[in-house]
């Protein structure tokens, strides 16, 4: 675990007990413009300004974001959802009151004064960031096939329906039988398979006309998204503000014009998908 | 910022809920852990422990056999994600395979078999 140094801090002391979470990181934010905010664990959460910039910041337990703890705490589900959602709230409501870039979750100081030296070291690297994203949102797009298309059975009547990929050892002296057998199946699934992704590029295209940039995000794991249906697209687009309106109405007409795909829109999402962390800053 | 979620494509009525709905976990997870700005913070926690995370959740999924029966197998395809998909032409080449060697050994015992059965006549009309 980290030892914090005992300098004193500008504004709140965080003491050899605490550390300072960082949310993310606004511009032009208007004091005043953010209610009162409570953050992750429930601390409230305050603003530490450098020029143009602002960091929100919590001060937090070391008990609970000290290093070893933070490793088991991530890996606690109901910790890390109370956690995430905490951090989001705080990022969405600054977002919504000034440009905001997000940290990724968990970013730890040891104080305040490291906070503040962050945001005049790496100014550029920010302003970079949030030159990008300024008047612009994040709209997902997640798209659900409802009904596989049918796909015709080999004539020679195969397995029962609900019988699945056959596991066991094929039977004696039906070899080529299950070969054959194992091969239409083979078959029939990367049929369905191209046809999704067919599926799935022409609807994103048809998006993507509408929006400044997009970035994939891997299928949901059906657990998680509370879906079982197909998943064949999970995408963020970002948009101009002003590009919303159009954008949702085109995800409106697909649904129309395509009845077996399930559209899920959800947005405005603070940018996380937008933010290059190939620029990402040192400390 | 109101955050609004919503179904498209129940036609005929579209179905728009103004209302404000927390974010599902999963769209949230994926923003948060994998995305934002990476700085170094005081306190380090190992971020390929985040990911090994991220893609455990992904794939734990007790339900896995029922996902694959409709077709869902995504992660089966992508070594990323599995490793299953770098073995996975191990188990189906090897049941093709001792196809393939019980045919090659049928083969040579009928072989035998034959010189056998020729070799016993040649004998009986040799006596």
């Amino acid at each position: 675990m980290t030892t914090p140094a005992t300098t004193p801090a500008t504004g709140p002391a965080t003491g050899p007990a605490g550390a300072v979470y960082l949310y993310g990181v606004a511009r032009d934010l208007t004091p005043g413009t953010l209610p009162a905010l409570s953050g992750v664990g429930g601390a409230p959460v305050r603003t530490l300004t450098a020029g143009r910039l602002t960091a929100l910041v919590s001060t937090v337990p070391l008990a609970e974001y000290g290093e070893a703890a933070l490793r088991e705490n991530l890996e606690d589900l109901a910790w890390l959802e109370e956690t995430a959602r905490a951090h989001h709230d705080v990022v969405a409501r600054a977002a919504a009151a000034a440009p905001t870039a997000p940290v990724r979750i968990a970013t730890l100081y040891r104080d305040d004064a490291r906070v503040t030296a962050l945001l005049g070291s790496e100014a550029a690297a920010f302003a970079a960031v949030l030159d990008r994203i300024t008047g612009r949102s994040e709209w997902g797009v997640k798209a659900y096939l409802r009904k596989e298309p049918v796909t015709t059975r080999d004539p020679g009547g195969g397995p029962a329906p609900d019988a699945g990929p056959p596991t066991g050892p094929p039977p004696a002296g039906q070899g080529t039988a299950y070969l054959r057998r194992r091969q239409d199946e083979r078959r029939r699934t990367d049929e369905a398979a191209r046809r999704r992704s067919q599926r799935a590029a022409d609807l994103h295209a048809e998006l993507a006309d509408h929006a400044v940039a997009s970035r994939h995000h891997p299928p949901q794991d059906p657990r998680l998204s509370g879906r079982t249906q197909t998943q064949i697209l999970n995408v963020a687009y970002l948009l101009d503000d002003d590009q919303a309106e159009g954008f949702l109405a085109v995800t409106r007409a697909i649904g129309d014009r395509v009845p077996e795909l399930e559209l899920e829109v959800t947005g405005p999402w603070p940018p996380y998908s937008f933010i290059d962390t190939a620029e990402a800053a040192r400390a | 910022m109101s955050e609004i979620s919503w179904a498209g494509g129940r036609s005929p009525a579209q179905r728009m809920s103004g209302e404000r709905q927390s974010a599902n976990l999963a769209d949230l997870l994926e923003r948060i852990l994998d995305k934002g700005i990476v700085i170094v913070g005081d306190i380090r926690v190992n971020l390929l422990d985040i990911e090994l995370l991220t893609i455990r959740l992904r794939l734990l999924v007790a339900s896995v056999d029922r996902a694959r029966e409709m077709g869902i197998d995504w992660w089966e395809h992508d070594p990323s994600l599995s490793s299953k998909a770098r073995q996975k032409e191990v188990p189906a080449a090897e049941e093709d395979a001792s196809l393939e060697s019980m045919r090659e050994e049928n083969r040579l015992l009928r072989e035998r078999l034959a010189a056998l059965e020729a070799a016993a006549s040649g004998k009986e009309n040799a006596e």
